[in-house]
């Protein structure tokens, strides 16, 4: 997945000191290993070090013809060779530990995550898109965890070798060491002054690349209704003109971005040209031997190395900790409002609902409920009427605790439900949403989800009774079929008709059904028509529906306006007045 | 892969000359550390300073003439690979938009979508790395090695054993390897799939007190991704250290077989020097190979995803009237005998579903002006009808005609001009409300209007601030869901469509509105041929023609009335709606 700036995007963390120690906080359970790893680190970085030294030693053992001291060779040899494989050995280990733990690290991260995502309220989801909250998890947390397993040790280790080479550079020549002063600020200075110049070129491409995207796939989702409307030439145009926008902002960011390595290669190669320089014209006062030159090019290469890695990991860490802070972000979402300590558990719900002078809004200032008052009695049947907007599925948001009212109650058998426990008074409710919820899984265990435990035979008797069951023993799994990610395939109205079969199955004192029915057709909603008579007798019934047959037959319809409730009553009392709730129903006779 | 090739061959040239570029760059690389040798070995001994200060200046030249010649090396292949992803994603959109109903349900949305986006990124990023990393890397390989050959023979033996040694070990890591990370890719695909059920579900799973539940649900598949992921990472980051540790013997060897060649006079101690900095750029195009072959097979991936689409031939040719069939009667719009099944070309069929045939002989004519309303269970064919109409699908057996042609013999958009139409879920664009109306269309100010008014939409777009130039968010959310279907169907009304089209279009307006509607398309539309999709009986029963329909078979066709007393599902259906008043 190339998307969010491709490694380019430079962000810059808000509270860096923070953000470490909360990371660090992951990171305390495997102190130990931690530790441990970081002297390996350590250990193969002096090995690597050592490595050259030895090297030019054993080099300048050997002079010219016949003037060889094998025995030193031999043991400075053998010392290279032991040091070389201690280190790899050593950052093998390393490599792997640091990998397992960020690993680790990132899975309790999602973990945690997710345990805050269930127990956020329903308002986050509501203000929240679901891809953003996906991409801290599936992208964030990576990039947190990936900085964690490779820069913490790239950091000891450039530090190390840095240091290392230098001193070791320092005892060898000091006039050489000069040479380098030269070349690693221009470096440096280098570096940053390119980071300064990409970053808005960065910044533009990833805006052409999301620009692009959304348009792609806004397109392709129309695809039907271009072709319907031989709009598909045009839409050909317009997408030319955005592709070639962010060509175009990938080539201008990537041009300079790419003259970064030769240029520093380049300076690099001038260290190389002046330590060469420098070291010849010490040779000839007699300064420096030829092993001290020899070692002191192979120091100077392990020493640049990690100068040019600097701006990167910098960039990466930087990228790593604005992840983090977005993942932390999240984290430290207030929390669904804790139940009251003294909060009651309703346990034998009777399904006596009330409503006293409820008035709420989603934002401060924008009330959509005013002053609602509602009364049902147990075992009756209350349907909501009105236009969108009216307010209907907000009373339903309301009943559940989804939100608490501003103010004025709901009690439900006399009990304020703040002052229950929010899990017993949603477990009172059945509901059927307009958005019919399915999950990848299989037919099964889409029914039975409200109810653990719950056998095949209860399974099929909610089915048979959702008038389902017919069409899952047709398919050729039966209640085995696995239904895929958003149910794409299965039709709406059978998605439709399992969730009302989940309702069936999970039997409880109150039920909500919210448009329940819309995507059913004529037909069969008849036959569900009976079944939820059938469900609902006994129970405390909360409908909503466009459709005014479903609700003829209520104890009680309140027909809302702008949220306020116009009229109360049963259908004939209404028909009666004459009034909003007549003309709604005459309408579809015109 | 192929389509790679394909796609660069139009800028050969520019590749080529880019790689010439590379190929100089490469060059001038590799004599740097042979003029530092020289100058240690042949120069030094002279005890001279210019000389030395000579060639130390000719290795500053050299180091700028390589920077610069890679930097413009790499200019150039940016500028080849843009323009060859330019070209791919433009050829991919077309086809895309083109692809035919069968077609694009084969792929799929989101399919066609990380084609169009990820699988394109992969190839652009490809084509770029693959002019400068080709010659680059072979030629610090090759040219590493062809260097030490000519200094010595003997020494560069060492190079000769281990590089080989090293390339199978990256094929063996890389075969095993990379299908250990297809594995991950799955199972980050189930965590993220769960977080999505979990979020839009968030009020079911709350409402049922499952949050515990789906907590071990995720922790399981985040486990098992977490396991997953080791494991190919452990198999992946053997060939670093491994190549580290090759080298390093390596560099032993020249340390140790070279002092001998030294004693024996055979070589000088500079060329050992030398050799040092020759194995490291020699290991370095290892490393590059094994990087090239990773991105290779990632982009080869990406490239036969998006081959796919671009290699799928149109299905539905244009017939010419000789091959077509000829209407065996008169009628503005006919469906003669028409069977259809979807599966014809679709492997995603669904969960398990016995895709049979979805429509069976199903027949009905419609003169200029009549309208039609077609009624029945959710999956009973009604949506197909229209689908066949436009030719979204070609029927499996029977015929369509469009004014007393077959709609075969359209070419496609002659066919779609002729139509205005709302879809089941129809989409409003992230445009203006006067753009999602005139959809690229010739019409003027007054024919928006017009619609507006006829789609009951004119009052609510009269109260929106910027009237027709509101913009309307992705997906319409920014509308309510009547105000959307609204919005839709003065598309469809506008440009005053010889054939107008409302499927299931009319389900979130209320009944007032909805009358409200029909009276309008009834008085102004009175030329339009209508065909209206319904739950609704209401909706409907002022068609001249209606069909029932269930189980893809007409089961009732006639006007209201007739219906009433000929069609029993029909009365049924029209009592349970009427309720009391029926």
């Amino acid at each position: 997945m190339p998307p969010r700036g491709l490694g380019a995007k430079k962000e810059r963390p808000k509270n860096a000191k923070g953000t470490i120690l909360r990371i660090l906080k992951y990171l305390t359970r495997y102190r130990f290993i931690v530790l441990i790893l970081l002297l390996f680190t350590l250990a193969s970085n002096v090995g690597n070090l050592l490595g050259p030294s030895f090297a030019g030693k054993a080099i300048g053992a050997a002079v010219a013809e016949g003037q060889v001291d094998f025995d030193t060779v031999g043991y400075y040899a053998s010392c290279m060779l032991a040091a070389y494989l201690l280190s790899n050995l050593m950052s093998f280990l390393v490599n792997q530990g640091m990998m397992r733990m960020g690993r680790h690290v990132a899975n309790r991260m999602r973990k945690d995550v997710f345990a805050k995502l269930m127990s956020l309220p329903v308002s986050y989801f509501d203000r929240n898109q679901a891809g953003d909250i996906i991409s801290r998890v599936s992208y964030d947390i990576d990039v947190v965890t990936t900085s964690l397993s490779a820069d913490l040790v790239q950091i000891l280790t450039s530090i190390v070798t840095v240091a290392g080479s230098f001193f070791m550079m320092c005892l060898i020549s000091l006039p050489m060491v000069t040479c380098l002063l030269v070349t690693l600020p221009l470096a440096v200075v280098f570096t940053r002054y390119m980071g300064k110049r990409t970053r808005p070129l960065y910044a533009r491409r990833s805006a052409a690349y999301g620009h692009m995207n959304g348009y792609v796939e806004e397109m392709f989702s129309g695809q039907k209704t271009i072709l319907a409307y031989a709009y598909e030439n045009d839409v050909c145009r317009d997408f030319g003109d955005i592709n070639r926008e962010a060509a175009q902002a990938y080539r201008a960011a990537d041009s300079l971005g790419m003259t970064t390595g030769p240029t520093i290669n380049m300076i690099n190669n001038l260290g190389l040209s002046l330590i060469g320089m420098v070291g010849a014209i010490l040779y000839l006062l007699g300064g420096a031997g030829m092993e001290q030159i020899s070692s002191f090019v192979l120091y100077s290469r392990k020493f640049c190395g990690p100068i040019n890695e600097i701006a990167n990991i910098i960039n990466e860490i930087y990228s790593a900790l604005a992840a983090a802070e977005r993942v932390f972000a999240l984290l430290d979402q207030p929390e669904e409002i804790a139940d009251l300590p003294d909060a009651q558990v309703l346990a034998q719900a009777q399904g006596d609902v009330e409503a006293q002078h409820v008035s709420f809004g989603y934002l401060p200032g924008k009330t959509v409920l005013h002053d609602l008052n509602l009364k049902a009695e147990p075992g009756k049947t209350v349907a909501i009427v009105g236009h969108t907007g009216a307010g209907k599925t907000t009373i339903i948001n309301l009943l559940m605790r989804f939100y608490d009212v501003d103010s004025g109650c709901i009690l439900v058998d006399g009990h304020d439900v703040r002052r229950l426990t929010r899990a017993s008074l949603r477990r009172a409710y059945a509901m059927v949403l307009q958005d019919t919820w399915v999950f990848r899984g299989t037919i099964f265990d889409n029914i039975a989800y409200g109810k653990e435990g719950a056998t095949l035979e209860e399974v099929k008797a909610a089915a048979k009774a959702a008038r389902i069951h017919s069409y899952i023993m047709r398919l050729p799994q039966g209640y085995d079929t696995v239904i895929s990610e958003d149910g794409g395939n299965i039709s709406k109205g059978q998605k439709q008709l399992l969730t009302i079969a989940r309702a069936m199955l999970y039997d409880t004192q109150m039920l909500i059904l919210d448009e329940a029915t819309s995507n059913v057709d004529t037909n069969t909603e008849q036959k569900v028509q009976h079944a939820m008579q059938e469900l609902m007798r006994g129970k405390t019934s909360f409908v909503i529906a466009h459709r005014l047959s479903t609700i003829q037959n209520a104890d009680r319809i309140l027909v809302m306006e702008h949220g306020d409730v116009m009229e109360q009553g049963t259908h004939e009392e209404l028909m009666a007045r004459r009034g909003v709730y007549y003309r709604l129903y005459a309408a579809q006779f015109e | 892969m192929k389509l790679i090739w394909r796609y660069m061959r139009t800028y050969s040239q520019r590749i080529a000359g880019s790689m010439t570029i590379k190929l100089l760059g490469a060059v001038t690389e590799l004599m740097i550390p042979y003029i530092l040798e020289h100058l240690i070995d042949e120069v030094v001994p002279l005890g001279q300073l210019g000389p030395v200060v000579g060639w130390g200046l000719l290795m500053i030249f050299t180091a700028l003439l390589t920077r610069q010649l890679n930097v413009w090396a790499n200019r150039v292949a940016i500028d080849n690979a843009h323009r060859v992803s330019y070209d791919v994603r433009q050829a991919l959109f077309a086809k895309t938009a083109n692809l035919s109903g069968a077609q694009f349900d084969a792929f799929g949305l989101p399919s066609l979508i990380s084609r169009m986006t990820s699988d394109s990124y992969n190839v652009q990023s490809c084509v770029q790395s693959l002019q400068t990393m080709c010659v680059r890397m072979p030629m610090m390989l090759l040219g590493g090695i062809a260097v030490t050959l000519a200094m010595d023979a003997a020494l560069s033996a060492i190079l000769c054993v281990i590089v080989p040694i090293l390339i199978a070990v990256i094929l063996c890591v890389s075969y095993y390897g990379i299908p250990l990370y297809r594995k991950v890719q799955e199972r980050l695909d189930d965590v993220v799939r769960i977080m999505r059920e979990d979020i839009t579900g968030i009020r079911v799973v709350k409402a049922l007190s499952k949050t515990e539940y789906e907590k071990t649900r995720f922790g399981g598949s985040s486990d098992a991704m977490t396991r997953s992921d080791i494991k190919a990472s452990t198999i992946m980051a053997i060939p670093g250290p491994l190549m580290q540790m090759c080298l390093n013997i390596g560099l032993t060897l020249v340390v140790w077989l070279g002092a001998q060649r030294v004693y024996n006079g055979q070589v000088k101690p500079g060329v050992i020097l030398a050799f040092l900095t020759y194995f490291n750029m020699v290991m370095q195009g290892v490393m590059g190979i094994n990087r090239i072959f990773i991105m290779i097979s990632k982009a080869s991936a990406s490239a036969n995803r998006i081959g796919q689409v671009l290699d799928t031939e149109p299905d539905q040719r244009v017939l010419s009237l000789q091959e077509a069939r000829q209407p065996s009667g008169e009628g503005f719009i006919r469906f003669e005998h028409v069977n259809f099944s979807y599966n014809a070309s679709s492997h995603n069929a669904m969960a398990g579903e016995e895709r049979e045939q979805c429509l069976y002989d199903i027949s009905f004519t419609l003169r200029r002006g009549e309208s039609l309303g077609i009624i029945g269970p959710t999956g009973c064919g009604k949506t197909t009808i229209v689908n066949l109409l436009m030719r979204f699908y070609d029927v499996t057996d029977g015929g369509v005609f469009v004014d007393g042609r077959d709609v075969r013999t359209y070419e496609k958009d002659e066919l779609h001009r002729k139509f205005g139409v709302v879809f089941q879920n129809d989409m409003v664009f992230f445009n203006t409300l006067r753009e999602n109306i005139r959809f690229g269309r010739n019409l003027d100010e007054a024919d928006l209007m017009r619609a507006l008014e006829d789609a009951v939409a004119a009052e609510y777009v009269d109260s929106l601030e910027e009237g027709l130039d509101y913009r309307a968010d992705i997906k319409g959310a920014n509308l309510s869901g009547g105000q959307k279907q609204r919005l839709l169907i003065s598309r469809a009304l506008a440009a005053n469509p010889e054939i107008l089209i409302l499927d299931d279009s009319s389900s979130a307006l209320d009944y007032k509105t909805d009358a409200a509607l029909r009276k309008a398309i009834f008085e102004h539309h009175r030329d339009s041929t209508t065909i209206m999709v319904a739950q609704r009986v209401s909706s409907i029963q002022a068609m001249t023609h209606i069909l029932v329909m269930d189980n893809g078979r007409c089961i009732g066709y006639g006007s209201h009335e007739e219906l009433i007393k000929t069609c029993p599902e029909y009365l049924e259906i029209y009592q349970a709606q009427m309720g009391a008043l029926a």
